[in-house]
């Protein structure tokens, strides 16, 4: 190795295995999980009852962005030693050596603090002071205390990845409403059947690496039970949005069909048994996995539909 | 990796900063202008 890369440090003392590039520092920001949040937020921006100009709505949805970005890199600061003992983390930036734990957390506190003031200056104080709470939530609470700690984790932990639309609103508006409201409920009530089908198929994966999901402390009968619960609570809130004014023809069919398969789905997750699910390697709960992310983009982009039908005239 | 490599990307990563902070100036300036039109 060359006196240039011997100079840094990776994560345990260990020589560095690569010098990092501009792509390891992204997906130190979880751009899966930004994209969901932009598009979440772009949703409550453009449902709001109040027009943004583009050039203030566009900053605002960056600095969303920035924050989500930043609560990724804390949590992946934190979680740097299970992400190295399970396979699906194993090649992040700080497990696989490209990124050292200092560089993360540096990065997590600062885009904090410049997404937080930005959103304040663009948009407004509520907005950055969402903003704040939910980098605080998810990279304090969630990741540094709560994950490690309760089988809950995830359902408490999704309030964090259900804020953005919210945020999106109070940008246009400046308050918050019951139609915000109701889409924070449906990504919250999303998140527990969108993990636990993941986690039933991979809790060994979580039982090595000490994380208590649900299928490893509870056992899957009530994972399983739980799942449908939340499916069905999930339904609730996303039919119950179709009477609020952000809801137009385009949601209530889209709303209606997709709440009718995500029921089914997990119904075939719930009357199984463990034994059934094994011999079918998990198909109905890889099925359910699969579909938990068509139904969020489905549900939000159909009010996407709806916002662009209204601006038109059309209904 | 030799020198040569990581000094191609650390040039990299430091032009891709510099221009990061001009798109950031920029989007400020552009904010800037948007709201005192909507003061005037």
């Amino acid at each position: 190795m060359s006196d240039l890369t011997a100079r840094y440090d990776g994560p345990q003392g260990t020589p560095r295995e690569a010098e990092a590039s501009i792509g390891d520092f992204f997906s130190l920001m979880k751009p899966r999980v930004m994209s969901l949040v932009i598009f979440t937020a772009l949703v409550g921006l453009l449902a709001a009852p109040v027009a943004i100009h583009p050039i203030v709505g566009f900053a605002s949805l960056l600095c969303i962005a920035i924050g989500a970005g930043a609560s990724g890199a804390l949590n992946m600061w934190w979680e740097s030693d299970i992400d190295s003992r399970m396979g699906r983390t194993q090649n992040r930036p700080i497990p696989s050596g490209r990124v050292t734990r200092e560089e993360a957390l540096a990065i997590g506190i600062g885009l904090s603090v410049i997404s937080v003031a930005m959103l304040a200056v663009f948009a407004n104080v509520l907005s950055a002071v969402l903003l704040a709470g939910t980098i605080a939530f998810y990279g304090g609470f969630y990741t540094m205390w709560l994950k490690r700690r309760t089988p809950q984790n995830i359902v408490i932990g999704g309030a964090a990845g259900a804020i953005p639309p919210v945020i999106g609103w109070t940008v246009a508006t400046g308050s918050v409403a019951v139609e915000p409201l109701l889409m924070f409920a449906i990504i919250f009530l999303w998140t527990p059947p969108h993990f636990w089908a993941l986690a039933l198929w991979k809790r060994r994966e979580y039982t090595e690496a000490e994380v208590p999901m649900l299928p490893v402390v509870a056992g899957t009968v009530s994972t399983r039970r739980q799942i449908m619960a939340y499916s069905v609570a999930l339904a609730a809130a996303s039919l119950a949005l179709i009477f609020t004014p952000v809801a137009g023809p385009a949601y209530a069919t889209v709303a209606i069909v997709t709440n009718a398969l995500f029921c089914l789905l997990a119904y075939r997750v719930w009357s199984r048994d463990e034994e059934t699910a094994q011999a079918e390697k998990y198909g109905a709960e890889k099925k359910l996995f699969a579909f938990s992310l068509t139904y969020l983009a489905l549900i939000f982009a159909s009010l996407l539909v709806d916002a662009a039908l209204r601006s038109a005239g059309w209904i | 990796m030799t020198d040569s490599h990581v000094h191609k990307r650390r040039l990299g990563r430091n032009v891709f900063v510099g221009v990061v902070l001009l798109a950031f100036v920029a989007l400020v300036f552009a904010v800037t202008i948007v709201k005192l039109q909507a003061l005037v």
